[in-house]
């Protein structure tokens, strides 16, 4: 039985909200697609470089269809610029691909079987939807980085992506978010907003982990289905070899014939049940990860304001004592920090009201797009299971005739 | 654990079909059964206007160790020597069942209500497939003698039809299985020897196509059983695993407050509707593939039995041609050795004969059980395929309408009828 070419399903389609949504104003006229994964090299030092396409329409870019080869670390590499930049201001950058030291290493030893190539199809479709996310967020779109990485044909190393990966940077966040956890001056939260909004990402973090795993087994269980059903009607033909009526012999073999499709389906089903759902919530479970670090970020932000105003306290008390004391060179001295302080409390305010006015809109965006994924996905992956029911209909719909005519 | 099946006439879960040539003047069926602790017990009821039959109808109580007992009876009479003795019904065995129902009763404090009462309600429904499909084994076993000429006049079945009292058949004890388990070894070494005797020549063609194609029909039909059950096995586990999914999609949509609520629910609603499915598609493949390939395979071990006893009834007669030739030469007991001769030859042609009306019996009944299985199992797929399609009302709706969803009150397909059902005891 040949080997099904398999390509996830490209869910980002042009839909008509997207279109709406340029009418009004924002342009999402840009499309990426990362395709033609292609072994550079041999050995432990072989890398898998992918062909990123764009078409856009965009002024920015130079021309309207142009396409470069990355490979797996200049993701990472993009991701952890964009992260630097942008993280710790309160933008929910998308988290880039987790990095897999057994499928890459099956990849670089040359293993040519199935399970390599899943992994690299896999991986493909993952930085396929990393960079699309990456491209409709308005702010990073304009990030100088990013276009580099888009457009320029050679692109310098990006080296110790240990600590680059996706993985490792939310291991950052997390650390950062610990941190904040173990502190025990708790913060007043002055607007409930980001208190019930922090609760709400809690939760759905919880409950998309647990349908996350269930659905890991789902799809593993499909897998074995497909597996015993071929196994099945390869006996099932056998048998109908053996079977000395002509006619129950023919059913038989047509049986075994109607067990092979039905595995073919079983096989189809457990690739939607991967591709679209499970890939979608293993995403989203990495997404809100990053959501739940710019809020960290956030406190963090309070913290620092917190501390410069303690801090200015510290000084205005010392110039006090001072003016007790009256010692006028020292005096100076405080009035001199005072006035950086008092700069710094200002700063700290600033940055505070920023951080929060970013995630705000941030949080936003980003519930109407996981809305929007969640629903299209939904549907996509509804018809997936109503046309498999479909087939099997038409399957024992062309059986039953087979085993009435055993005479 | 106790469970009672009122087992009417037009609910068996017949996937065997017995002769149809049969006639009614005397018809056996287990028209009740109880499950206690550690055995079963079932009310077989015969109804006969034949002669020696004290009454018309009556019913007895009979275990599975006399349903063993009468087998052996069958096996060990040389009456039979000639016939296709009805394979033994299996012993019931709940045992995995049980254990799963007191797994989920010490309770796993993640699952919600909900999911608990599903899965409760999944094992069951297995549990009670489990004791309806022994019930159907322990029957057709029973209805198969009823309805062979020679077989059904058997003193043995007599008694075990009509007298009342228990049978005082108590289980083989371990050496009489292990002496079981060695005459089998006895016979495989004994068959591989007669068939390289030199001058066992095979006369009969039939006879030989038939050994042939027994042996590897038998090999054959045993992997498709192994398999068609693991199949069985992968769908049941995928039923078990849109549970917690229905559940998850179920709460996700209770704490959205936008459009995506309703496609939640929607997939939620799938979900269920598909665990239904793969249920009833796991319980169609059991009774109308996997246990009517175990049927035959057992089936066609009687038969390969069948060939090995008149094989050995060749070699007999074979070994008394040459004692007799070897008499005549030395002139001694020719009397015996030609009297032993005949009485060889006379069963020999005897068995073969009858052999060959069985065998070809069993083709007929193998062809016309697998017609109605394969019809069977085709249909009820379309049925229940059917009625979680498109077809199916408030299916796909308008996703921002949100449509209720229209609970379709499935029907159970007419291999499980709906019996009293206990909830099982602690």
């Amino acid at each position: 039985m040949e080997s099904k070419s398999i390509s996830a399903p490209v869910i980002f389609d042009r839909s008509r909200e997207e279109i709406e949504e340029e009418a009004n104003g924002d342009v999402f006229d840009i499309e990426i697609g990362v395709s033609d994964p292609e072994k550079v090299g041999d050995g432990m030092n072989a890398y898998m470089a992918y062909r990123v396409t764009t078409k856009t329409s965009l002024s920015m870019f130079s021309k309207s269809e142009f396409s470069v080869k990355r490979r797996f670390s200049d993701f990472l590499g993009l991701h952890s610029k964009l992260a630097s930049k942008y993280l710790h201001v309160g933008y929910i950058v998308p988290p880039a691909p987790e990095k897999s030291i057994v499928g890459m290493t099956k990849v670089k030893v040359g293993k040519e079987d199935s399970s390599s190539t899943e992994f690299v199809e896999k991986r493909r479709a993952a930085l396929e939807r990393y960079l699309q996310r990456t491209v409709k967020h308005p702010t990073l779109l304009q990030d100088p980085d990013l276009r580099q990485f888009l457009e320029s044909s050679e692109l310098p190393r990006a080296v110790n992506t240990q600590a680059l990966s996706g993985a490792g940077i939310l291991r950052m966040v997390n650390k950062a978010a610990d941190a904040v956890n173990k502190m025990t001056i708790k913060m007043n939260e002055s607007d409930a907003w980001f208190e019930e909004k922090q609760q709400q990402f809690e939760n759905l973090d919880q409950q998309l982990r647990k349908l996350h795993a269930s659905v890991e087994a789902l799809v593993c269980h499909r897998k074995e289905l497909s597996a015993n059903t071929a196994a099945f009607a390869k006996s099932a033909a056998m048998l109908g070899n053996s079977e000395d009526h002509t006619a129950l012999s023919r059913a038989l073999s047509q049986l075994a014939e109607v067990e092979e499709k039905i595995d073919q389906l079983h096989q189809e089903q457990a690739f939607a049940d991967f591709y679209m759902f499970s890939e979608l919530l293993s995403d989203y479970i990495r997404l809100i990860a990053a959501v739940k670090g710019v809020f960290d970020h956030r406190m963090k932000c309070w913290q620092k304001w917190e501390d410069a105003q303690i801090t200015l306290l510290k000084k205005r008390e010392t110039e006090a004592k001072m003016m007790v004391a009256n010692k006028p060179d020292k005096i100076q001295q405080a009035k001199n920090e005072i006035r950086e302080w008092e700069a710094k409390v200002q700063q700290g305010e600033r940055d505070f009201e920023q951080i929060s006015k970013t995630i705000r809109k941030e949080v936003g965006r980003f519930e109407a797009k996981r809305v929007k994924d969640f629903k299209t996905v939904i549907i996509k992956y509804l018809e997936s299971l109503v046309q498999t029911q479909q087939q099997l209909i038409k399957y024992w719909e062309a059986f039953l005739p087979e085993a009435k005519a055993i005479a | 654990m106790e469970g009672r099946q009122e087992a009417g006439k037009e609910n068996k879960p017949s996937s065997i079909s017995v002769d149809p040539q049969g006639d009614s003047s005397l018809q056996v069926e287990i028209s009740d059964a109880v499950s206690e602790r550690d055995k079963v017990k079932f009310t077989v009821q015969t109804k006969s206007c034949l002669p020696h039959f004290a009454q018309t109808e009556f019913s007895v109580v009979r275990q599975h160790e006399e349903f063993i007992w009468l087998h052996d009876a069958y096996v060990e009479n040389e009456e039979y020597a000639g016939l296709i003795i009805p394979p033994a019904p299996p012993r019931p065995d709940f045992e995995a069942s049980r254990e799963k129902l007191q797994k989920l009763g010490e309770g796993d404090s993640s699952i919600t209500r909900e999911e608990f009462a599903k899965m409760k309600q999944e094992l069951e429904a297995e549990y009670l497939a489990i004791f309806k499909k022994t019930v159907a084994m322990h029957e057709v076993f029973l209805q198969r003698l009823a309805a062979h000429p020679t077989l059904r006049r058997d003193h043995n079945f007599f008694v075990f039809l009509e007298y009342g009292q228990d049978l005082s058949v108590r289980g083989k004890n371990r050496k009489e299985l292990l002496g079981g388990f060695l005459r089998n070894i006895v016979k495989s070494a004994d068959e591989a020897l007669i068939t390289s005797m030199s001058g066992l020549k095979e006369v009969d063609d039939f006879f030989e196509h038939e050994r042939t194609f027994l042996l590897e029909y038998h090999t054959r039909i045993r992997d498709a059983c192994l398999r068609a059950d693991r199949v069985m096995q992968s769908h049941k586990c995928l039923a078990d695993d849109y549970i917690p999914i229905s559940a998850a999609l179920s709460s996700l949509g209770t704490q959205e407050v936008n459009q995506l609520k309703t496609s939640f629910f929607k997939l939620a609603e799938l979900f269920e509707r598909l665990r239904k499915l793969e249920g009833r598609v796991a319980s169609d493949e059991d009774l109308k593939l996997s246990d009517m390939l175990r049927y035959y395979m057992r089936d066609s071990q009687a038969a390969k039995d069948l060939l090995y006893r008149r094989l050995r009834a060749l070699a007999d007669y074979e070994n008394a041609n040459k004692a007799l030739d070897k008499a005549r030469t030395r002139n001694r007991e020719v009397r015996t050795a030609e009297s032993n001769q005949q009485l060889c030859c006379r069963r020999f042609e005897r068995l073969s004969d009858s052999a060959k009306q069985e065998l070809m019996d069993f083709k007929s009944r193998r062809v016309s059980s697998f017609r109605k299985n394969l019809i069977e199992l085709a249909e009820l797929e379309l049925k229940h395929a059917k009625l979680q399609g498109p077809d199916s009302p408030g299916y796909y709706g308008d996703q921002t309408l949100g449509n209720p969803p229209v609970s379709s009150k499935l029907t159970t397909p007419s291999c499980f009828p709906l019996g009293y059902w206990q909830a099982p005891r602690n």
